[in-house]
């Protein structure tokens, strides 16, 4: 590891304005945030993952990522990023070392010449190249190969150091942030500004999330100037220092960006999400505060409230219809974050029960929320071993689990409806309108027809009440190869006890699960 | 309970039902050594031969009588002598079945009686067994004339008996005109796996499976061999696969005093259940065979996986009765909403078990209309289905007869716990195959301003 990404990283990790940071000793702080994965146990991205992440959706960019194959070979077009122009971000590029330029050290001008050919063929607004583990080893100078190649092509070719083995997927979001940072906000302006000019920051436009809360901001007159990276162009991370406001959607990952904006260029931020209705409000409102707050139109704030108001009761009465059909379902939430809760609000509206919800990376203000909503903390809990949930899952009763793709097959070999609400979801589910199709996503997988076949016995394992009815066949069956007779004695098996019985009262309740130190499954 | 929609107009357009004369040939085709022969004008055969072999990419001996004008006004009883005559001389068929066709059934002929006189006359054609089925291509679709020859072989060639003497192994498979060749072996997989025989009737999977024999012959090549359909009376039991075969199920009931059960469906869990349950209690056993156990677990898994992409799918299906039951009935189960049915024949009581709302006795005009109201996001129907893909832009699964722009259709299965499976994730894949990709406008938000586009700009260097 560079000495520039080793201060680097430990920039990243004195982050000022991250809260769990700021409560630490100086001791402590100095070891930065990086937990020691457990090996055999670790399942998560490398920190190349989390750049790539945050910055694919960047999408008229070439993201050209130097190492051998397997980093972008099986890596890339795994995420539902949507972009409603260039599809330049969807093109895996990469300059598949061989053994042969890792041993020669050709890396350096095989970078070179794959930056040439990109911009050749692909003819982007800039190239973005990410380092990786091998070339990070080896010593590749990536920020010099793109320097030399921005001042002989005329394309900016901007540097990514975050080869994996440096950190974990958070600290690659980082990373990735920082990138931009140095290279890329603050180099074009904008034609020109209006005082309702935005950036979102960390919202990756997944299944076109972005693009059911922007007829909102259309309607509002907010312009989103900047984005880092939902559906964005590259022009508009480089004008993100004109914004009047940066939102900082969902996650901490990128608070460094939100931070830097502030200081850099005076850009104020704030926290939000557009997943659930109570949040997507919030989020308009203080959207709205701080835009008039630093001069737009003070009737801003009146025509978001009206918006809200118009909102929220349309949405409540496209709700109504499902109520019916998911009234008292039980439902166990495996997410993290602020979803432990704002989700968990929604569905309580809906008359459905939570019977338990993850707070894995959730904040001490986000399990307060839990609390508050749910009464008391006993349905809280924070990792949990596959095991353990699949005996939660088919002995506490649970109708339905909301979870990331990790756990959906514990759920799915338990017999159990799940709904994906996590990154890799195919269903947008943002803003107001997405909630009905969050609903009607729970509504499809509980009520399917198909659970209660699957559930029912199989011919064997009810016992036959007529007995023989045909002599013993004589020979092997001919497909089979099974023997036939003696051999194979008709055994009238006792009746079994009902198959799909209610769980017992008093059975396990989310409490009686230990919660594991692994972590299974990012939010 | 699905409401039977008959559409008052006179136009049918894009047709979806093939004739019965058609499906009669078809199921004389699963007899060994056999020759269907149409009673009719050249063209009712020439066009229904084309119609075969489109379908299952096979040379398929079908004659005709080739009634003229003068035969059609004089009676056709000598063109169905001199066409057996020539039959047996040219290819020395074990077996012919006629069937008639509109142009002599309109005409009004006694031909059961012109044949009775005729073969009592001739006693040289004794050793070719032949059989009439009354099919005028005006009434009903393929799998009603399927089940009418099925219904006159099992009069003509299965002995009566008046006290049982069974063999408790062998048991009668009456295979539905809805079974592909891949679909009735796998049905006699299953019966086989519990140790007990099956006698196929008719049997379509050793004919017209598609096999390459060492020698050319000028009628069907495999098929239930005649002494077989003897030897029927002897069968402990009736397994009827499509509501269409009761009559016949009866008829061997009556006949050879077999009790019968009849399998609306052999798609998806519980019907597929349903028969293996029967295999089980026929053989005796509570244990079934490892493979069958294995198979069925697969199929749960199956469903599944399938399941996210099936929940809420609206999908428009027209077929024949038979097929369109059992398929909206695995899809249905699958949570699919059948929003448009369309199916070719009324002779049948499982019209009122379609689960949809309505079931349209249409064509595949009506299909487009119901499915483009219905906003049916797949369509099941047989290859002409295409230009209703073409018209509506979403995806087409081919079902049925014919299919003639994939190859392969003797091979496809969908019933069983097998077929089962691989139904779900053909139409899984299909779905997924044409993953919507959002776009801003289809939330109503704005494009992003013209300023942030990249203009690409020559390369320099």
């Amino acid at each position: 590891m560079t000495d520039a990404l080793k201060s680097r990283i430990a920039d990243v990790f004195d982050e000022p304005a991250c809260g769990t940071n700021v409560s630490k000793s100086e001791q402590q702080r100095k070891k930065g945030c990086a937990k020691p994965l457990t090996p055999g146990a670790a399942a998560g991205g490398c920190a190349f993952d989390g750049a790539k992440i945050v910055l694919q959706p960047i999408v008229d960019v070439a993201h050209l990522v130097h190492a051998p194959l397997a980093c972008e070979g099986n890596g890339w077009d795994n995420r539902g990023a949507a972009s409603s122009g260039s599809e330049l971000y969807r093109i895996g590029l990469t300059t598949d070392m061989t053994e042969l330029d890792i041993v020669m050290g050709y890396g350096e001008k095989k970078l070179f010449r794959a930056i040439r050919e990109t911009i050749e063929s692909q003819n982007p607004p800039a190239v973005f190249v990410y380092a990786t583990c091998v070339p990070a080893l080896i010593g590749d100078d990536i920020d010099a190969v793109c320097k030399a190649a921005t001042a002989k092509f005329g394309v900016p070719c901007i540097p990514v150091n975050a080869p994996g083995y440096v950190g974990s997927k958070n600290l690659g979001n980082k990373l990735a942030g920082e990138a931009m940072l140095d290279h890329v906000i603050g180099t074009m302006e904008p034609a020109e500004t209006t005082p309702c000019d935005i950036n979102i920051v960390g919202d990756y436009n997944l299944s076109g999330e972005l693009w059911q809360v922007k007829p909102l901001l259309d309607r509002l007159g907010i312009r989103i100037l900047g984005s880092l990276a939902a559906d964005a162009r590259y022009k508009q991370v480089a004008m993100m220092h004109r914004a009047r406001v940066t939102m900082m959607v969902c996650s901490k990952a990128l608070i460094n960006v939100a931070r830097k904006l502030e200081e850099r260029y005076g850009i104020p931020y704030f926290e939000g999400s557009f997943y659930g209705i109570s949040d997507t409000s919030d989020s308009l409102r203080e959207m709205c505060r701080i835009l008039v707050e630093r001069g737009a139109d003070p009737g801003l704030r009146d025509r978001c409230e009206a918006l809200i108001a118009e909102e929220e009761a349309a949405i409540r009465a496209r709700l109504a219809p499902y109520r019916p059909r998911v009234e008292g379902r039980k439902v166990l939430l495996y997410t993290g974050g602020h979803k432990s809760w704002s989700v968990v609000a929604a569905l309580q509206e809906l008359g459905m029960e939570v019977i338990g919800t993850s707070v894995r990376k959730a904040t001490e203000d986000d399990k307060g929320r839990v609390v508050e909503i749910m009464g008391d903390d006993k349905h809280m809990f924070d990792n949990m071993a596959p095991k353990d949930m699949y005996r939660l899952l088919k002995d506490a009763g649970a109708d339905i689990l909301m979870s990331g793709g990790r756990s959906q097959f514990v759920a799915l070999k338990a017999r159990m409806p799940w709904v994906d609400v996590n990154q890799e979801k195919h269903e947008p589910y943002a803003g107001y309108m997405g909630m009905e199709d969050l609903v009607r996503a729970i509504d499809r997988a509980v009520n399917n027809p198909m659970w209660a076949e699957l559930r029912e016995p199989a011919p064997w394992d009810l016992p036959l009440t007529a007995g023989r009815t045909l002599p013993a066949p004589a020979g092997p069956c001919p497909v089979t190869g099974i023997p036939a007779g003696p051999s194979r004695p008709v055994t009238l098996v006792p009746p079994l006890p009902p198959f799909a019985s209610p769980p017992a009262a008093g059975g396990p309740a989310v409490t009686d699960f230990a919660s594991s130190r692994t972590d299974f499954e990012d939010c | 309970m699905a409401k039977l929609i008959h559409p008052k107009r006179a136009l049918s357009t894009m047709p979806l039902k093939s004739s019965a004369p058609l499906g009669a040939a078809m199921a004389y085709l699963g007899i060994e050594r056999a020759i269907p022969l149409f009673h009719g004008s050249q063209g009712c055969t020439a066009f229904a031969m084309v119609h075969l072999v489109r379908h299952f990419k096979e040379a398929v001996p079908l004659q005709t009588t080739a009634m003229n004008e003068v035969s059609t006004i004089l009676g056709g009883a000598d063109q169905i002598e001199e066409a057996i005559e020539n039959l047996r001389r040219k290819a020395a068929p074990s077996f012919i079945g006629i069937a008639s066709t509109a142009l002599t059934e309109t005409r009004g002929e006694d031909v059961p009686g012109e044949l009775r006189e005729i073969l009592s006359r001739r006693t040289d054609f004794a050793d070719t067994a032949v059989v009439y089925a009354s099919t005028p291509d005006f009434d009903g679709a393929l799998q009603d004339g399927w089940a009418k020859a099925v219904e006159a072989i099992v009069g003509a060639l299965v002995p009566r008996v008046t006290e049982r003497d069974v063999d408790m192994r062998q048991v009668t498979l009456l295979a539905g005109s809805h079974l592909s060749p891949a679909e009735v072996e796998e049905l006699v997989r299953m019966i086989r796996a519990f140790g007990l025989s099956p006698v196929v009737l008719p049997d379509i999977s050793t004919s017209l499976d598609g096999h390459v024999s060492d020698d050319w012959s000028g009628c069907s090549l495999g098929g239930t061999p005649l002494a077989d359909i003897g030897r029927i009376a002897r069968s402990a039991f009736t397994l009827a696969v499509g509501e269409s075969m009761r009559r016949a199920a009866q008829m061997l009931e009556d006949r050879t005093l077999a009790p019968f059960r009849v399998f609306q469906s052999v798609t998806g869990l519980k019907p597929v259940d349903a028969f293996v349950r029967t295999l089980m209690g026929l053989a005796g056993v509570q244990d079934p065979p490892p493979s069958i156990r294995r198979d069925r677990a697969r199929l749960i898994d199956a469903a599944l996986d399938a399941h996210f992409h099936t929940g809420g799918l609206r999908v428009a299906i027209g077929a024949d009765p038979d097929l369109l039951f059992s398929l909206s009935n695995a899809l249905t189960s699958m949570g699919a909403e059948v929003v448009a049915a369309v199916t070719t024949t009324q002779h049948t009581p499982l019209v009122d078990r379609i689960p949809s709302g309505e079931v349209i006795l249409g064509d595949l005009g009506d299909l487009q209309r119901a499915a483009q109201a219905g906003g049916a996001q797949l369509l099941l129907t047989h290859s002409h289905g295409r230009h209703v893909e073409h018209a509506l832009h979403i995806p087409l699964v081919r079902v049925g007869f014919p299919v003639f722009d994939r190859i392969g259709a003797q091979d496809v299965c969908r019933v069983g716990y097998r077929g089962s499976r691989a139904f779900l994730y053909e139409i899984a894949n299909t779905v997924q195959s044409i993953h919507h990709r959002a776009r801003p406008e289809d939330f109503g938000a704005a494009p992003i301003p013209e300023e942030f586009e990249h203009v690409p700009h020559a390369a320099r260097h």
